[in-house]
């Protein structure tokens, strides 16, 4: 465990080192992945993406909340929330990695 | 959509690219990810969410038809926490 984050540079030197784009190509095709699936899930659609996980959408009903600093009582809006379930080849890759 | 379809609609998109190209850079950058996540790193993509790996830790389970104690080891899990402005995006208020 290295306890390091990747960004979008690091997605987009990766396709520079793999796919042999350009830089340029690189960065900008990583984003165009990221934000066709943004419009896609924006739209209401689900996104599967096979031996990875699918983003799926789930309509969430209002609630009473509370502040829990306060201990005030809010309404809580029923709205639309985005939730990842990873593959089951994704979860055994990295249960497996990171079992000792 | 499925993967297929994203590659599909990027090669469209990006007439100057071979689609086996595209198909490569969908590839690689989820590679990227399960790569990091099998380092236990964590992969921040700004505006659309973060992938991270949560620990569960061991724990005494027990056998629903049976009534047996059985021990369940520790799990890592891949997670992903929706980035601001997907998550108001998807909520239609933005």
């Amino acid at each position: 465990m290295t306890g390091k984050t990747l960004t979008r540079a690091d997605l987009a030197e990766a396709v520079y080192r793999e796919v042999g784009l350009s830089r340029q190509d690189s960065a900008t095709l990583v984003e165009s992945v990221l934000d066709l699936m943004a419009d896609t899930l924006a739209g209401g659609e689900t996104v599967k993406l096979s031996s990875f996980g699918s983003f799926a959408l789930r309509e969430k009903n209002g609630r009473m909340g509370r502040n829990p600093k306060t201990g005030e009582e809010v309404p809580i809006d029923p709205r639309r929330v985005l939730v990842f379930k990873p593959s089951q080849v994704l979860k055994d890759r990295i249960d497996e990695a990171l079992a000792k | 959509m499925i993967k297929s379809e994203l590659i599909a609609k990027l090669a469209e998109a990006n007439p100057h690219l071979f689609q086996r190209d595209v198909e490569r850079v969908v590839n690689t950058v989820l590679e990227e990810i399960t790569q990091a996540l099998e380092n236990g790193d964590r992969v921040e993509l700004r505006g659309f969410g973060a992938f991270s790996v949560r620990n569960r830790p061991p724990r005494l389970g027990r056998n629903p038809r049976t009534g047996e104690s059985v021990e369940v080891k520790e799990k890592h899990v891949p997670f992903f926490k929706t980035g601001k402005e997907l998550r108001e995006r998807v909520d239609g208020k933005k």
